[in-house]
Order: C-alpha cells, then structure tokens, then sequence
C-alpha cells in the first residue's frame, strides 16, 4: 500500500458506516481528496444490518446503493477496509496519522465468483446477523459488501482450510502471506465517524437475555427480518424455533438508567414502533405487540407515526419500566413482571418473545480513543476547539437517527473542507 | 459525428463464463451482429492485464466506446472505469450464468441468453456517445442566504470560512431572527446543567467582521431566476429599491412562524395575560435581565405551570399533527430560570411524553430534577382563570384522577410552523380544478400568511415544493438534504421543528451542499443521486409538439418554456433522471449516454426466435438502483429465473417512454416486465415520481394491447425493493407462465 498519496489538503474520514460514508462522498463531491477507513471488511454499517428505516419503512440498502455507486463513481476517495487509526500527531492542517491495516488474505484480483467459500469446511459466528447465524471461514461479509471481495477469517490461516481455499482460487487473489501493515500519511483534517455498538444486554441481568432464550436484542430482531437474514425473513424464535406472533418490546434497555447508559438513545422508540410495523407486515391480524415504555420519544414530526401505530388495536402501550424477565420452563416463553404506573397495576405476562430496545453506545471506549479529543460523560465526542481539526460525525457525536447522523456528517465534512481550503490558500 | 464510433467488444471467460457458455461464439455474435470493430476473449478480464488490454486498445486503436461483457456493471466499476469513453456491460455473470442452471438442457438457452447480452451492450455502446459535459457552466462561488436568524447566519458564517462569498436577505431590521429573542437556550455542552448563552450576539457579530459576507436588511427576493452555478436574484427593500445579483447557490432559511395560541382559549390564552407561550415567556426573562420574572401587572410569581404539547400532537382541527421537538427541554430551560432564580418557585412541567433525547437532552433533564423541576404525566383539559390566580385542569395519568392546581402563570409549549412559502402543489391542484370546473379545495386547518420566499421564475411555481405539514425538508431518511429544486437549499425549522442546537448543525450541512452544487454546476455534473453524471438532456426542437409533458413532469422544476412555449431546459437543475425522455411523445429528447436508442436499439437487436421454436422473449426493464440490484442478489444466491428475459437496467421507470414497449410487442416479444420503486405518499422513487408516472404511462398501454390485438397479460408494471431478491425474479417468471398459458406472440418476424 505505498500509494497512499495523501497531503495536507486530504481529509481523513475514520468509519464506513453511513455517517462516514456521507462525510466522505460529500466531501469528494465537492471536489476534495479524502481518505476513507474502515476497521471492518466492508462498508455501510449499522444501517446495512437493518431491514427497514422508521418510519418510511422504506430499506437502508436502498440509500446503501445510491452511496455505493456514489463511492465506486467518485475517484476523489480512496477506501482503505480493515485499517484503524493507531496513532494520530500534528495539528489541524497539517496531522500525521499512522494506519495500521490487519491482512484479509484476499488481493483486488477478487471477483467474487464464491470459489473459495465453497471449497472451505469450518464455520463461524456471523457477526453481520449479530451471531444469529453461521458463515464460512471464506466469506463475503454480506449481499451488498462493498468491496465486493471475500474474506479470510484469520481462524483458518494455518489450516488445511486456507490451503483449499487458496487452491480453488483461479485469479491468485488469495495470499496466505500478507501481513499486518502499518502506514503513516498527512493529512490536513479528521472525521471521526466510529458510530456506535448496541450495549451489552447481558449486562443488564433482571432481563436475563444470557439466560432466556427468547429475549433477543432489537439489532437482532432487524437480523430476523432481512430475507437476506439467518431465518430467511421470518420471525422464529431462538428457542424452538417457532413462529413468534406476540411480541413485547421493552424500551430502555441500558438507557436512562445510571446502572448502564445515562443517555436516552434517541431512535429505540422509533425503532420499537416500527417493529410492531413487522409484526402486522408478518401477521396481520394474527401477531401482537407489545410496548413497555417510560415516555415515547416520537420526536418532531414524525410523531404521527407513533400515532399511527398507537391506531392500531394490535399493539399495546403499557408505561412501565419492566423489574425483571423470567422463563416459563414447559413453554420457553419468558414472563414480563412489573408495575403499570399509569393507575398502578402489577403485571406478569407472558409473551412468545421478547425484544429488548438496547441503546446506543459509543464504539470507541473513551480510554481508547487514539487521539486526544474532548469526550463528555456519555462517551460522545463534543464539539470542541481544543479538538481541532478532528470533527466528529454521526454517532460518534450523539445518539442519533439516520437523519440526523447524516446531517452531522455533512456538516463535519464542511468543517474538514474549511480546514484543507485554508491549507490551500483558497481562503482570503 | 466528428469523431469516428468504434466499438471494442470485451468478453470474459471468468467466473465460470467461459465453463458455462461459448465465449468464442459471443465473440462471433459481437463481431457479426452488433458490429463491434475490435473483439477480444480474455481469461480474466477486470485483473490488471485485462484491464490494460482494453486502455490499449483505447489509447493506439481509437476505441471509444467499450462494451464490457463480463459481470454486472455493479461489480468491478472501479476496473473499468475507463476515462472520456462510453462504458456498456453486458451482465453475463449475474444476469446469466448464475441464474441459470448448469445442465446439458439448461446449455442452449444459457448461450442465448448470452448472445443476446452480448448484441445488447454492443448496440448500447454504438448509441451512446461519451458525455462532454456542457461548455456554459459557470463558476460563481457566491452563495444567498434568505433568512438572517441562527440557521442563515451560521449558514453564511461557515460556507464563508470555507472561503465563499455569502449574501444574507433578511426580511426584518435585524439579525437575529427567533433566537435574538430568547434569554438562554438549551445548553449544548457537557455538563448540560443550566441554560447557557443564546450565542446569537457572537453570531451576529461573525457574519458582521466577515468581509465575505454581505447582509441586506429589510429586504426579501422579488424574483429568482436561472440554475445552479447561475442564479439571478432581484433583492427588493421596503423602500421598493431593488439590486440584481448573482450566485451559484441558495440556502433558504426562512424559519417559523409562531403557533397563534389565540386557538387554544380552553388553556386560557387570550383570556388572561398570565397564560403566555414559550416565546412570551423567553421575553419576559430576557427583560427582567437575570432579575425576577415577574407577571405582565408586575406581580411576583410563585407557581408556574408548563402545558406541553399546547395545540400540538393533536388530530384537533386548527391544531398542529405534530411534535415540534424542542418544547421539553424548552420548558425545562424556562422552568429553571425561575429556580435557578429562587428555588422555592414550584415549576410544574405537565407532559405526556417527556422527550429529551440524547446525552445532552438527558443530562438536561436529570439537572432539572435535581433543581427541584416538579414533572407530571398528565392531560391538561382547561385552564381557568380564578381571582388572581389560575386554575389548570388535567388528568394525572399516573395517579389515574381528574386533578387541579392553581398557579400564578402558565406556561403553553405551542409548536413551530414552517415559513416554507408557497404551497405550489396545491396551488397545481386548485389551477387544475379550476380548469375541469371543480370547486378548489377547502383550505386546509393552520393558516399562516402565505407569501413567496423565493420567487422563483420555475414553470412549476415560485416556491421549494412542500413536503409533509407545510416544511421543506427532504423525503428521504438517507439523504437529508436532497432537495427538488437542484442547488436551492433549505434548513432550520422550515425544514422540520427544531431547536438552536440542531439548527446549527442542519445549517452548516446546507452550507456544504451550497458550496457542492456551486462545484459541481461549474463542471456540469449531476447532483445526488447520479451524482458527476456530466451529460444532460437535448431536444430536437423541429420536431416537439409544444405538448408540455416534460415541463409538467419533470420532478426537479428543470424545464420552464420559452417565449414561443417550447420546453426550455436548464442543465444545471436537471438531474438526468430522463423522467421527460420518458414523457415525450414525439422522442425529441434524449441524454448522450441514455437516449431512445440507446435502449430501444438494444431491445431490438434481441433475437427473436420464430414461434415454433417455442423460446419466448420476455423485455424486463428494471430500475437501476432497486430492481437491479435485487436480480444481481438473486442471482449471488443463484435464484433461477427464466432464460427468456432479457433485462435492460433503466434510470427511473419514469424514463421508460411509451415506444419502447410498443416496439418490443411489435417485434414479437411475448411479454413486458417493469419494475420500478415503491410509489405513493411514502414513495421509494428518488425521482419523486417517476414509478407513479410510469404506472399511470402503462395503463393507457392497453390501447396499443388493443391495436395489435394482444392481450393485457402481456405487460406488467410492478413496485420492486432492493430487498425483493426472491419476489423480483418470480414476477420474470410468473411472465413466462403467462405466456405459456396465452401462447407465444403472433408478431414474430
């Protein structure tokens, strides 16, 4: 990778997740240089993993596609994948950020025909379907994985594995030799785009989703009802692999709760909301939903889709925050207990499955960030002069929606264009 | 033509091709019959040395147009990427081998199949000319901004730091706008515990030292005309006095108006002057100056409530559908100023759904729980004014009672309504009622003063078109920003309720857009989503008929009319969707790289067996960024589909014009197949309408159904999503067993 040719006038962007992928493509669209990266095999993020957005309800592949085409048209961004920030000096305009880039055994000579996948025996967990499912040591991470090229899982390098699948190559594209690389660039302004992971939920224990089967996460739910996803599209439950046709979704999961998340992250109400839109899309009539919730946070005008879904005999609100999940051992259904507050009823109730709406945490751990950046409570990172050139975008500035990640982003990549046209002498 | 057409036909044996299908044979047919100049067979064509064959024969043989018969033209873009020629793919890998199976049966139609992919890519080429880009572009690094509040100032303070000229037009005498008005805003920095300074005087002060940026105050825009890159606008003062300038691009800031509380007299306002809306409230503080907030006679106050949601999150006629976004944390900010003020003032904020999100928002609210803010879920029915005193009504939904409270002021979270102008679809409709003779329409429930802001000369009217509840804001989730009038950006609370903070940010976005459309208007490329697309569409003038489909049609306001009433079109504002390709029933229009040829010519070149070889031929045109790509998935899951389609990608389902399915049913294919994206109010299309066009365009193809005596069957429009990978090859094959049950068409030749 010596051809990395970088300058102060190159804008950095660290993150391929859609808030990344904005700050770049708007950047190069206006005819900068920008160096994009991505720790992971491919592009697009957290997004790509989800089936539907609230609350058109229209398919994050759908914009992941526009972006694609955006990405492989624009000659002004150069995509590095599996490569992270390990080290950042300098100044705004003038940093000097050293890359290091972990070996995916797979070279441009990739076409994608599958051969080596096919050939190969060991399976892994599928972080792509949240571990719902298994894939091949020699895998393309997903359907729209851009780059459009295979992965070796470094699990098989040294196995009888990597030698078949190296043998079924017929373009040389597979190197069992390559190396963790490390490369230093300048580079005039950084977009921090790291977005976020969903939190633990085994941290949060009274929901027992170590120990009950049935209590799922909302990312893996979205997983659930991909047709690309690890059931085909269809809401079986872990257990026993049954249809699910009531559902209840628990809001807060490790938000607004001092034990875990303090914050409110923003789109798990949304989110919840328009999975009880699933629930009717699979259904009709037949499923129920759910909703355990302190306040619904249907902000702004896309409230009416809360009062759409309010509308709908079919769902059920219940304000409480759930005390604790157990299992009814003969059924695997797990038992809701809590505490209606509006009029205050005890409750347990019994649900085929359920959801738990876990929030949104920063995926850079704040001790772990590679550069020194103004970071709040929360682990967001503020805007801040003392930053300097190192903007943060999307997730990595606040739990936000799809719509507001974007917005940011376009934003931080105007603050990064500020920075290289000064480098440049464009501005008087 | 100056420059000679010469085709390079490029066929690969990779990925299986070459195992599956007769590469040698393809090669014969791309020679023979599509006329390809220069055919080559290569083992593995998107490695290096393949790609160098090609850029060789382009640099010393005098190609121009490659036609790349490989993989689908969504895999390996960046190999061939091949500079100032045109590019065609012929998708033999995933239209192809992939979806079909690998049997000795399967074998001959496979290979036709890729024959005619192969004749198709060639034809495609030899009609389509690399695009120039357009020789009158401007560079005018100059942005205008309408509106002086927080959004247009921090839209000018920031697209001027990145080194562009800015022009603000503010209506009022001052800067400022809302925010100059309020006496702290919600604090945007950690801690997050006490309201902090509004910032606006720092703004203001900003865009007054910046010697990019010009202000005119008292003003607004008599007439915007022109395009991306080249915009005039007439900047008219009170006075009548008017200056024309020119820019490259505009960020609407016009903001909100004030929810006119006067609606809500069942919470008392009007009826006394101690019930006062957010705004008031913020006045009053900002007069008493870090003292006591006193009422309007001077008296101290003792016990405020906060009523949220006042008139809004209501089906209420006269009343606002929904959230207005801020109005927690605002609340939250005022009730503060009194306890930060004196603590044992009880502040009540009675809500049904609290909503602070974020850290931020959190953050806020845990420090107004700790100043002693009380909050109650609760309903409010009425408020009553009794003696000094006034008596507020509600529902305690958590106590589940009818319950009062008597306070010395009330406090009504009323929402924002968009200052976004003209409603020009409305208008659209009432002009077109009017002309078939039916009543206009009622007017609708929240009226505010409706003037233009812009003042555009557009034939499809003066304003941004609207989207939901009166704002300007982007129907896209992806895409925030992606407007329907090219180069004209809005932001801030016209665009969808929000607070300072959240302004801020939208406005520093739109000021990057601004700067990217002045870029790219300078180079004549497209904006998102065909984003550097550099050709643009031509018209034989001699041939239109004046029918105004196009001007009509086209979803971005691209094309006004000329004096004589013949379609005029501004390049920098189209968006090369070939929505009026489409409409054109003459086909006087076309792109140099997407023409009426250049797809009816392929669908032509087909062949077509006679009827007794019982190969029927299906015509799929798909939409390039959902469809396609579902049958491109299908095919990496090596879904089947019938080997009689022959698929042809389109730009949007509203460029399909009308000929080629009358063409392709004349030259004796059995079936048609469309295959848009999700039309109506929650539309897929990023062409806006393009699906719902098509749609309505296809129904009246019965009558050419009807003319060649064919049956209805025998064409099919459908809404397809990216997602649809199982669902979009079985509409291909519920076509095939159409046919098979109604028979092969009669038009074989």
């Amino acid at each position: 990778m010596a051809d990395i040719i970088a300058t102060n006038e190159t804008i950095l962007v660290v993150g391929g997740g859609i808030s990344g992928m904005t700050a770049a493509i708007e950047a190069a669209e206006c005819g900068k240089q920008v160096i994009l990266i991505e720790k992971g095999p491919s592009v697009g993020g957290r997004v790509s993993q989800l089936y539907k957005y609230f609350p058109k309800l229209c398919h994050p592949t759908c914009g992941l596609e526009i972006n694609l085409r955006r990405l492989k048209g624009n000659k002004n961004v150069r995509l590095l994948t599996m490569t992270e920030v390990s080290e950042v000096s300098g100044e705004a305009g003038n940093y000097s950020v050293t890359l290091k880039t972990t070996p995916r055994y797979v070279n441009e000579n990739c076409t994608a025909c599958g051969a080596c996948s096919e050939v190969v025996d060991a399976e892994f967990d599928d972080a792509y379907n949240y571990g719902l499912g298994k894939r091949k040591g020699a895998y393309l991470p997903n359907k729209m994985a851009y780059p459009q090229r295979y992965v070796l899982d470094p699990q098989i390098i040294g196995t009888p594995d990597a030698t078949k699948a190296k043998e079924a190559c017929k373009y040389d594209a597979i190197d069992l030799e390559m190396q963790e690389e490390s490369n230093t660039i300048t580079v005039g302004a950084i977009i921090w785009a790291t977005g976020w992971q969903p939190y633990d939920a085994n941290k949060i224990q009274p929901y027992g989703y170590d120990r009950i089967a049935n209590v799922i996460t909302s990312v893996e739910f979205e997983r659930l009802m991909d047709p690309h996803g690890p059931t085909g599209g269809k809401l079986l439950r872990p257990s026993d692999g049954k249809e699910a046709k009531d559902i209840a979704f628990i809001q807060c999961a490790g938000s607004r709760d001092r034990n875990y998340l303090k914050h409110c992250s923003r789109i798990c109400c949304m989110a919840s909301l328009k999975q009880t839109t699933y629930v009717r899309e699979r259904y009709a009539d037949e499923g129920k939903a759910t909703v355990y919730y302190i306040d619904i946070r249907a902000i702004d005008r896309i409230d009416d889709f809360y009062q759409k879904v309010k509308a709908d005999e079919n769902v059920t609100f219940i304000k409480s925050k759930v005390a604790r999940i157990d299992e009814d051992k003969a059924s695997g259904n797990p038992i809701l207990h809590g505490v209606n507050t509006e009029g205050y009823h005890r409750y347990a109730n019994q649900h085929d499955l359920v959801v738990l709406a876990v929030g949104m945490e920063p995926s850079v751990a704040q001790d772990e960030f590679p550069v020194k950046v103004t970071i709040n409570e929360e682990g967001f990172i503020e805007q801040d002069e003392a930053n300097g050139a190192i903007f943060a975008a999307g997730c990595s500035a606040d739990a936000l929606d799809v719509n507001r990640a974007v917005q940011n982003a376009t934003a931080s990549a105007l603050r990064a264009i500020q920075v290289v046209n000064r480098a440049a002498g464009m501005e008087g | 033509m100056a420059d000679e057409i010469k085709i390079g036909a490029y066929i690969c044996q990779g990925c299986g091709i070459g195992d599956r299908v007769d590469t040698a044979q393809l090669a014969q047919v791309a020679q023979r019959d599509a006329k390809a100049s220069i055919v080559r067979e290569h083992a593995f064509l998107c490695n290096a040395e393949g790609v160098k064959m090609i850029q060789d024969d382009i640099d010393n043989e005098g190609v121009n147009r490659v036609a790349i018969c490989a993989c689908s033209r969504r895999a390996k873009t960046e190999a061939f990427n091949f500079e100032g020629v045109a590019i065609t793919r012929g998708n033999l890998r995933e239209g192809v081998i992939w979806i079909r199976p690998d049997t000795d049966e399967a074998r001959e139609t496979t290979q036709d199949m890729a024959d005619d992919y192969v004749r198709m890519a060639v034809t495609e080429a030899k009609y389509m000319t690399p695009p120039k880009g357009d020789d009158n572009t401007k560079y005018t690094p100059k942005v205008l901004i309408v509106g002086g509040g927080v959004s247009g100032m921090t839209a000018a303070v920031e697209a001027a730091k990145a080194g562009y000229q800015c022009t603000i037009v503010e209506k009022s005498g001052a800067l400022g706008g809302a925010a100059a008005k309020a006496w702290k805003r919600i604090p945007q920095h950690a801690p997050y515990a006490d309201p902090e300074d509004t910032g606006v005087a720092e703004l203001i002060k900003a865009v007054e030292e910046s010697d990019k940026i010009t202000v005119h105050l008292n003003s607004h825009l008599t007439k915007t005309s022109g395009a991306p890159g080249r915009f005039s606008a007439d900047i008219t003062t009170e006075s009548g006095s008017t200056t024309t300038e020119n820019f490259g691009a505009i960020v609407q800031a016009s903001g909100y108006f004030e929810y006119d509380a006067r609606q809500l007299p069942e919470l008392g306002y009007g009826k006394s002057a101690n019930v006062v809306t957010q705004a008031e409230l913020d006045a009053m503080a900002k007069e008493a100056d870090g003292g006591p907030i006193k009422t309007k006679d001077g008296k101290e106050v003792n016990s405020v409530a906060f009523i949220q949601c006042a008139g809004q999150r209501s089906e209420k006629e006269g009343h606002l559908p929904y959230c207005s976004g801020h109005c927690c944390l605002t609340s939250i900010k005022q009730a503060m100023y009194f306890k930060d003020q004196n603590p044992d003032i009880d502040t009540n904020v009675i809500y049904t759904d609290l909503r602070t999100p974020g850290a931020g928002g959190e953050d806020f609210y845990r420090s107004g729980q700790q100043k002693g803010i009380t909050f109650t879920k609760g309903a409010v029915s009425e408020v009553v004014a009794s003696g000094d005193a006034l008596e507020v009504k509600f529902k305690d939904l958590i106590l589940d009672e009818d319950t009062s409270e008597k306070v010395d002021l009330v406090v009504l979270a009323t929402g924002q309504v968009p200052n976004s102008g003209v409603d020009i679809e409305a208008m659209a409709a009432v002009v077109e009622g009017e002309e078939d003779g039916a009543e206009p329409e009622e007017p609708t429930a929240v009226q505010v003063p409706v003037e233009s802001i812009l003042n555009l000369t557009y034939r499809q009217g003066p304003d941004v078109p609207h989207l939901k509840y009166g704002f300007n804001d982007s129907h896209f989730i992806c895409f925030p920003y992606e407007t329907r009038r090219t180069g004209i950006y809005t932001t801030g609370p016209v665009r969808r309720p929000m607070d300072m903070q959240q302004a801020i940010e939208d406005a520093t976005g739109a000021a990057m857009k601004a700067i990217q459309a002045i870029e790219n208007a300078a180079k004549g490329r497209a904006a998102h989503p065909r984003s550097g697309d550099l050709s643009f569409p031509s018209f034989r003038r001699e041939g239109c008929t004046q029918c105004k489909r196009c001007t009509v049609e086209c979803p971005f306001g691209a094309i006004d009319e000329d004096e004589e009433r013949y379609p005029q079109f501004n390049e920098e504002r189209c968006r090369r969707c070939g929505t009026c390709m489409g409409a054109c029933p003459v086909r006087v229009i076309s792109f140099e790289n997407y023409s009426v040829d250049s797809v009816g010519q392929q669908l032509k070149i087909v062949d077509i067996p006679d009827e007794f070889e019982e190969k029927p031929r299906i015509l799929a045109l798909a939409c390039e960024n959902d469809a396609y790509p579902a049958l491109d998935m299908a095919a990496m899951n090596k879904v089947e589909y019938s080997a009689f389609v022959r698929v042809i990608p389109v730009r949007c389902l509203g460029s399909v014009n009308l000929i080629w399915i009358t063409d392709a049913l004349n030259s004796g294919y059995d079936g048609v197949v469309m295959m848009g994206c999700q039309k109506g109010e929650n539309y897929q299309c990023h062409f806006v309408r393009g699906s719902e066009i098509a749609h309505v365009r296809m129904s009246k193809v019965d009558d050419t159904l009807q003319s060649l005596s064919l049956e209805p069957e025998r064409v099919s429009v459908h809404e397809v999503a990216i997602t649809d990978i199982e669902r979009a090859p079985a509409l291909i094959n519920e076509m095939a067993e159409t046919i098979e049950k109604i028979g092969m068409s009669p038009f074989k030749f």
